[in-house]
């Protein structure tokens, strides 16, 4: 088997633009479900932000308007569920999965007529001296802006989750709500802030989709990869850095998928697709399996309602 | 998801079949992906376009779209049979199953089911020789590849792809012996994501043309960035690549579709299989880039119109099968059934076909 033309620089190159659309979106989901709420919506928010930000990118030619449009299109539909299960008591599961349908409609009825229309290009990083290293710099200095942005996130979510006050509260509140609740925390005001904040996450992933790695719009063009979000953050077991262990390993197997059958090697791709999916019944079944630790990791409210005269 | 989204579409189809009264046709469509997909199901709504212009008041179409191959389609083409339609198109290989199993309850509606191989006595078969602008794109491919790597970027392992995927090979490899084939399969007609991935994972092992049989012009905003070359595949899908698309080949429904709503209309309608090539116009060759020189240019036009003349068959022997055995001897053509069912890759082509 002739391996001398798989480029291990360039695959890791497009395993991390693959990967990171599924990591925006599931860094913003593990907030929510941290907060106590199940929003099955991403794929919805996703489309959405992924529509939002083609459209004002084109329309203004900046693709630094379409990614905050994107975010607030994500944000303000996560707030729809929000208003629907946090005011109304509305069950979340069933709403969620009325979010991805709403939002896949509209965002098809809202491209219309932006098919085939080409976006502003995005700007990438380069550092006159690091960018052009060998193998490092294409590796580590030559990305499009948004792959840092998404590191950073992590990072500023697992500083704000673990290190900060807000954290501490936020989690408190997805553990137990009512308890936060009788300590005098606003169990829905949080609640609303992580479900906008996940909303913006999720639709900065859609944008990524459409104005980076695509880039074009098409009704749809987020295949799954909202479901594959909510996927990572059980396969993270709510842990931020796990997320990026997640999201590169399925950018990864299916970036690996392509490359290994344009090299013409005899292994069944549909195994390989199902690779990631394999892993994460593992790991759930790992979990499990250890009623002590999957309790301990699992935020212990996720996904009930909250009544305050409970 | 789209499960729900079908049935919602199939709810508001009935209500509107329910509230004519007219006496008019009724020709209902089913698109396996999204109208707004700028290729396949595109071309196919542009064809109920042309029968809507073509007849007027006399014809009321109606069309469901991004319906899954499987149970759904039968669902949807049930509920556009109890609305009252005449004639259902079934525009995807994967219906063929549900499509003999609704007709066979509805013998008064005529289905006509694209690209299958299934008939009764009221469901036809209908489907583009797209194997014949494969060869002339071929042909361009073999002659503009620097790399002498061609990526062919395939949706599932059926005859008409594997069709498509010798037919290009064949021709590229009759003007450019050192040519080879990198082929992904992504198991998908409509993945814009995938099918970037695909084409940008056939970029990196060389590939500096893209061939593609999947629905979305995702490859081809792939080609244009990285500065290769690409063909439009089912629209011509110049925006997307205005530098990197070197011709394209583009369905034409629309006559097909007009003249079977016209055989319903005069009672003449009856079950057959039409196999069109470029002669009649199903496939269309599009523009060829200023970037081709003109003598392949010329060399392309010729073919097509070899081709169209019916002097020249894109499977024609000497060809032998992948594992070196003969499948066509010197000067023999491959017959219509044979390539119905083609399902081996041939000679020089590297790689397992999947089963």
């Amino acid at each position: 088997m002739d391996f001398s033309s798989l480029n291990p620089v360039a695959l890791a190159v497009s395993l991390i633009v693959a990967a990171t659309p599924i990591l925006l979106a599931a860094v913003g989901e593990l907030v929510v479900e941290k907060s106590g709420v199940l929003n099955l919506g991403v794929e919805g928010m996703m489309i959405i932000g992924a529509i939002a930000g083609f459209a004002v990118s084109v329309d203004s030619a900046s693709p630094w308007l379409g990614l905050l449009a994107a975010m607030l299109a994500g944000a303000g539909l996560a707030l729809i569920f929000g208003f629907l299960t946090q005011v109304l008591l509305s069950n979340q599961v069933a709403t969620g999965l009325a979010l991805t349908l709403f939002g896949l409609g509209l965002a098809a009825l809202l491209g219309q007529s932006y098919t085939g229309m080409k976006p502003p290009s995005s700007p990438r990083l380069d550092i006159p001296v690091l960018s052009d290293l060998p193998v490092l710099g294409e590796l580590l200095f030559r990305h499009d802006f948004m792959v840092y942005g998404s590191i950073a996130l992590v990072f500023g979510v697992w500083y704000f989750l673990n290190r900060s006050r807000a954290g501490l509260v936020l989690r408190a509140v997805g553990e137990n709500h009512d308890a936060a609740h009788s300590l005098g925390y606003n169990v829905v005001l949080i609640r609303m802030g992580a479900i906008a904040f996940g909303g913006a996450c999720a639709g900065l992933g859609g944008a990524y989709l459409s104005l980076i790695r695509v880039p074009q719009w098409s009704e749809g063009m987020t295949a799954g990869a909202g479901w594959i979000a909510l996927a990572i953050v059980v396969f993270a077991s709510w842990k931020p850095w796990r997320l990026i262990l997640g999201a590169y390993l399925f950018g990864g197997v299916t970036i690996l998928q392509l490359n290994l059958q344009a090299l013409g090697i005899g292994i069944s791709a549909a195994y390989l697709s199902m690779t990631p999916y394999l892993i994460t019944i593992i790991v759930l079944v790992i979990m499990s399996a250890d009623r002590r630790r999957a309790s301990m990791n699992a935020p212990a409210s996720l996904g009930k309602i909250f009544h305050a005269s409970h | 998801m789209n499960f729900t989204k079908t049935l919602a579409a199939a709810t508001a189809l009935a209500l509107t079949l329910g509230g004519t009264a007219i006496a008019q046709t009724k020709a209902g469509f089913i698109y396996v992906g999204p109208v707004g997909d700028l290729g396949w199901s595109y071309e196919h709504d542009q064809g109920r376009l042309a029968v809507e212009e073509a007849f007027g008041d006399k014809v009321e179409t109606t069309y469901v779209e991004s319906v899954p191959e499987g149970a759904d389609a039968a669902r949807v083409m049930t509920q556009m049979a109890l609305g009252g339609a005449d004639i259902i198109f079934t525009t995807s290989f994967g219906y063929m199953d549900q499509t003999l199993e609704v007709a066979a309850k509805f013998p008064n509606v005529r289905f006509e089911h694209a690209t299958g191989y299934k008939r009764s006595d009221n469901v036809s078969t209908y489907s583009a020789r797209f194997y014949e602008g494969r060869h002339v794109i071929g042909l361009i491919a073999g002659r503009m590849t620097e790399t002498n790597t061609v990526g062919y970027i395939a949706s599932f392992p059926i005859p008409e792809v594997v069709r498509g995927i010798n037919a290009a090979y064949l021709a590229a490899k009759s003007v450019n012996p050192d040519v080879e084939f990198k082929v992904i399969w992504v198991y998908t007609w409509f993945d814009p994501g995938k099918e970037a991935d695909a084409a940008n994972a056939l970029i990196e092992q060389g590939a500096d043309v893209i061939m593609q049989h999947t629905d979305s012009p995702a490859a081809m905003t792939i080609a244009e960035e990285k500065g290769i070359m690409a063909f439009g595949q089912a629209s011509d899908m110049m925006q997307f690549g205005p530098n990197a698309r070197l011709s394209s080949i583009i369905d034409n429904w629309g006559p097909y579709y007009v003249a079977r709503v016209q055989a319903v209309m005069d009672g003449t309608w009856e079950s057959m299989d039409t196999w069109d090539g470029i002669a009649p116009g199903m496939v269309e060759i599009g523009a060829f880039s200023d970037r081709i020189p003109a003598d392949v240019r010329a060399e392309a036009q010729a073919a097509a119109d070899a081709i169209a003349a019916g002097t020249l068959h894109p499977f024609t022997g000497p060809i032998n099968k992948q594992d070196g055995s003969v499948w066509l001897a010197d000067g023999e053509i491959a017959d219509d059934g044979t390539l119905a069912g083609l399902n081996f890759y041939v000679e020089g082509i590297e790689g397992e076909l999947p089963k």
